[in-house]
């Protein structure tokens, strides 16, 4: 049974698995409730200062795919629209209950040294495990200067997590935005403010469907919509990679990042944490379908980690991430081909077509004794994968690696690549 | 001229006949149906299993590709979820009661679904259960079917020893000897009373029968607690003249022959079978007979389809397999020439009073080279007595138990298809369950 335990940051928690700060985090029912399941910490929901901000009613705009429910979710509701003083009492009160959880503490305030130095004292005096700093939020907070406002500056960005570390010994997660272009720029800031670790991404700015009856973006409020925070499956491919530009940056080595964005499952997580991440948080699986998805998360990691010889969760965190490289280290020399298994193959036509009409026109369509049968040409194809993420059939294509003919060739030494320059024989 | 005769089909033929009826889902297939649960909250798939495996969760597993952690939690309130996956009525259990049936008339296949995480892991972790550190308590179990061989496996979890006693040279009860060949094919019976087993702490003495080798006063004195799952041992015969003819058997004997013979081809059927009988063990057997190569196979019922005890799927089964089924007919007297049945003369009935069926008048004939009786199993309590004294309570003909499977006599327990309940593999397991857990429960203190 393999060992799940994390220390991020100097906080620990039994598991890798926290709740992201967001409704599932609200107060403390839920969280307590969330706990009973086994979630290994929270990060509590944004506070602010007080008085509360005002949500408005029909806040969640989704997107369905081929029938299943929420592959992309989002909305516009704001922080924590309960009294700062009340989620203060409940945090202490959960901290003390739960010791051995991660409980940590989501914030924003405006963007001056006076409010970040007034609210922090209280935050600390909870006892909580540390502080994360909402500068993601893309709607509503950003209008008033917080949220995405303040994390799409560098310079905010590590003003911020200055004053936080000057007025408190709590360890401090910088929470980041992905509206942004570079996510090094935000990252690297955190750390020149004395950032413990950070976290991403928050949600991406987004409309989600317009409604072609009232004529406005969804979720219509009273006939008009705003654009809302993207998140859930659809966001995990842009979290990853933003987890591993910064888990490669050689600047931020070492740097502990909490993975979000779309993780719905064990195999999510797996992903993050190979891609450098100590933790993971979740938001939308939790959103869909209750406290109860951790019990896989878990089990379903442990079972995974087992069968692949990790003892701990370090053992495999970040063993992806030199593997991750820029497009220019790829070998051009590398080559694979599409194989048909024709014993699979339900003659659907789909991988001939789609080559045929958007790729190399590698796939015969043929008719042998008048039966179809489908045929790569091997001599045509270049290896895109286009067939076998088309073919609906489970493992019918696969790409097969050819052998390698010549040594790793990279851009830098193509010859058609107009700046390389043949060194000189001697 | 009667005609019974063996190889009535290429061999080839049979062998496939009798190979497994519904094969498992590939792993795409799983994936896909998988995809289809909600994983509702509260699932009332969940309460309609009488085992309470917790469907959601293990179909989630699936999907996520946990197949380990899929089969434990099926495993862990059912340890015989592989058959059960595979014999479950599941059109009348969990899959009636599955939210899909509301919506489109059309279950998550949660039987096939728990086939494939069932199969994996039985495939790569022969043994994933430890027995629990020894507890120094010895109980014996009478019967190695379903509901013993479930009791005996939890009662090792908790670290109890076990003995089990069975009077067939086989384990597995109606796994083995009765449910029919096709739903649980090949060795399957067999490999999963060794996966029970491999827990360890569990010992079975074949054999040996209550009644006859030892008695239950002597059970009472030797071991900590005991827990009867004997089953129905006695089959009730139609009572009618001419029953004695050959040709005449009674289904379950047809179905063990044909369950325990190794070459399938070399068992004699009739060219023409009559059954009677309205339940699972008439469709069984008159399904088999086909397959075996009967020409003509005919159930007949005294009351109508709704009346059968068996489900509209298996009536729908027999029927696709080339069975007939004659409702409202009841035999009257059996016919022969020189020992050996040649008819049957029904009488025809009609609904009366409640449903009963009462004759119509009239009678007719079915000609017919081989009869096989399916009108119910019955449990025999004389194997219980001591000293030629039963000192246990029986009620309605099955042994008396209260929720916690517990007798009037103190120390004994019993499940399965002995006492009261659905007579079905998956109310056997869950009997086992709860046996166990009182057991442990009062010797733990
Ligand atoms: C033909 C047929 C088909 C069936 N098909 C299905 C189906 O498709 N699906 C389903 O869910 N259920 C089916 N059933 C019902 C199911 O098989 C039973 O409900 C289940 O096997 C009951 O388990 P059990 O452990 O109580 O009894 P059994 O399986 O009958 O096991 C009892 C065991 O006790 C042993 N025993 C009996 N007396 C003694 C004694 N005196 N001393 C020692 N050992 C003794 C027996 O040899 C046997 O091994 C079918 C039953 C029959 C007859
Ligand atoms: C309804 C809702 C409210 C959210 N509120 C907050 C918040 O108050 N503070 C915050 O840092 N992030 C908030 N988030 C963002 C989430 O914490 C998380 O970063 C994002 O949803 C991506 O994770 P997911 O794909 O698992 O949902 C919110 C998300 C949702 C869906
Ligand atoms: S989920 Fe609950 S609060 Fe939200 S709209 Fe439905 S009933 Fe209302
Ligand atoms: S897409 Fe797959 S199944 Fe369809 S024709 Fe091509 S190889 Fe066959
Ligand atoms: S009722 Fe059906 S859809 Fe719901 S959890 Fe059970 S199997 Fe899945």
């Amino acid at each position: 049974m393999a060992d799940l335990r994390t220390n991020f940051a100097g906080i620990r928690s039994p598991n890798p698995f926290w709740l992201a700060s967001a409704p599932p985090t609200d107060k403390e029912y839920n969280v307590v409730r969330a706990f009973e399941a086994g979630w290994g910490g929270v990060v509590w929901k944004t506070l602010g200062e007080d008085p509360p901000i005002v949500n408005v009613s029909s806040r969640y705009g989704a997107v369905s795919w081929g029938g299943q429910r929420i592959a992309g979710f989002n909305n516009i509701e704001l922080i924590t629209d309960r009294p700062l003083q009340v989620n203060l009492d409940e945090i202490r009160r959960v901290k003390r209950n739960w010791p051995d959880r991660a409980v940590v503490v989501s914030i924003m305030v405006p963007c001056t040294e006076d409010a970040w130095k007034k609210i922090l004292p209280h935050v600390e005096d909870t006892g909580c495990d540390g502080i994360e700093l909402n500068f993601g939020c893309p709607h509503g907070m950003s209008e008033r200067n917080m949220g995405a406002a303040v994390g799409q500056v560098p310079e905010y960005v590590q003003m911020v997590a200055a004053w936080c570390k000057h007025y408190s010994k709590m360890p401090v997660i910088v929470k980041l935005t992905p509206n942004i272009t570079d996510i090094l720029k935000p990252a690297r800031a955190a750390l020149a403010g004395g950032a413990d670790a950070v976290s991403l991404i928050n949600t991406v700015m987004s409309i989600t469907a317009v409604d072609l009856d009232l004529m406005a973006p969804e979720p219509t409020v009273d006939g008009q919509g705003s654009h809302g925070g993207y998140c859930g499956p659809a966001v995990k491919p842009i979290a990853l990679r933003m987890v591993g530009d910064i888990a490669r940056d050689t600047e931020m080595r070492g740097l502990p990042i909490s993975g979000i964005g779309g993780i719905s499952g064990w195999r999510d997580a797996a992903e993050f944490i190979a891609l450098g991440a100590g933790t993971v948080q979740v938001c939308t699986a939790a959103m869909h379908y209750g406290f109860r998805i951790v019990d896989d998360m878990i089990d379903g990691l442990s079972n995974w980690m087992d069968s692949k010889g990790y003892a701990t969760i370090a053992d495999f965190q970040g063993r992806a991430v030199k593997n991750y490289v820029h497009w220019s280290d790829l070998n051009l020399n590398f080559k694979t081909i599409a194989k048909i298994d024709q014993d699979l193959c339900i003659k659907c036509g789909l991988c001939h077509i789609a080559c045929e009409d958007t790729s190399h026109q590698s796939i015969a369509a043929l008719r042998v004794d008048g039966k179809r049968r489908y045929e790569v040409i091997e001599e045509e194809c270049v290896g895109c994968n286009l067939c076998a993420h088309v073919c609906p059939v489970e493992s019918c294509i696969t790409m097969q690696p050819q052998p390698a003919a010549k040594p790793k060739l990279v851009w830098g030494n193509h010859p058609n690549n107009p700046m390389y320059v043949p060194e000189a024989a001697e | 001229m009667t005609d019974i005769a063996a190889g009535r089909l290429p061999p080839a033929q049979i062998a496939a006949n009798f190979a497994d009826a519904h094969p498992p889902l590939t792993p795409h297939e799983a994936v896909v149906e998988a995809s289809r649960c909600y994983y509702c909250y509260d699932a009332p798939c969940m309460e309609a299993c009488p085992t309470g495996i917790d469907i959601p969760s293990f179909i989630k597993k699936i999907g996520t590709g946990n197949l380990r952690g899929s089969a434990l939690t099926i495993f862990e309130q059912n340890i015989l979820g592989g058959s059960c996956a595979r014999v479950c009525p599941t059109e009348i259990l969990c899959e009636r009661a599955c939210v899909r049936m509301a919506e489109e008339e059309r279950p998550v296949r949660i039987g096939a679904l728990q086939r494939r995480a069932t199969d994996w892991l039985m495939e790569h972790d022969p043994a994933p259960f430890q027995r629990g550190p020894a507890t120094g308590k010895h109980i014996a179990v009478v019967g190695a079917g379903p509901a013993g061989l479930a009791c005996a496996h939890r009662l090792a979890l908790h670290g109890h020893e076990v003995t089990i006693f069975e009077g067939r040279p086989k384990s597995g009860g109606l796994n083995e000897y009765g449910i029919a060949a096709y739903k649980l094919a090949d060795d399957f019976a067999q490999r999963e009373v060794a996966f029970v087993l491999s827990v360890g702490g569990i010992h079975i003495e074949h054999d040996k029968q209550l009644g006859r080798d030892f008695d239950l006063a002597t059970l009472q004195r030797r071991f900590d607690a005991v827990f009867l799952a004997i089953g129905l041992s006695g089959v009730r015969a139609l009572e009618l003249e001419g029953e004695s003819f050959a040709g005449v058997r009674n289904a379950v004997d047809f179905i063990a022959e044909l369950r325990q013979s190794g070459n399938k081809a070399n068992l004699p059927v009739g060219r023409s079978v009559v059954v009677i009988g309205g339940g699972n063990t008439a469709i069984d057997a008159a399904t088999q007979a086909r397959r075996l190569g009967a020409e003509d196979v005919t159930i007949v019922y005294r009351r109508g389809p709704g009346d059968m005890s068996a489900t509209a799927d298996e009536q729908d089964w027999a029927q696709t397999n080339g069975v007939r089924i004659r409702h409202w007919a009841t035999p009257h007297r059996l016919l022969g020439r020189d020992g050996q049945v040649t008819g049957i003369e029904f009488m025809r009935t009609q609904p009366g009073a409640n449903g009963r069926a009462v004759p119509a008048g009239d009678t007719f004939t079915l000609e017919t080279d081989m009869v096989l009786k399916a009108v119910g199993q019955v449990f025999i309590a004389d194997p219980l007595k001591s000293d030629g004294s039963l000192a246990l309570a029986v009620e309605d003909g099955r042994i008396a138990v209260d929720a916690d499977r517990r007798t009037s006599l103190p120390g004994v327990f019993a499940g399965g298809d002995c006492v009261a309940g659905l007579d079905l593999t998956v109310a056997a397991v869950q009997d086992g369950k709860v046996a166990a857990l009182a057991i442990h429960r009062q010797l733990m203190g």
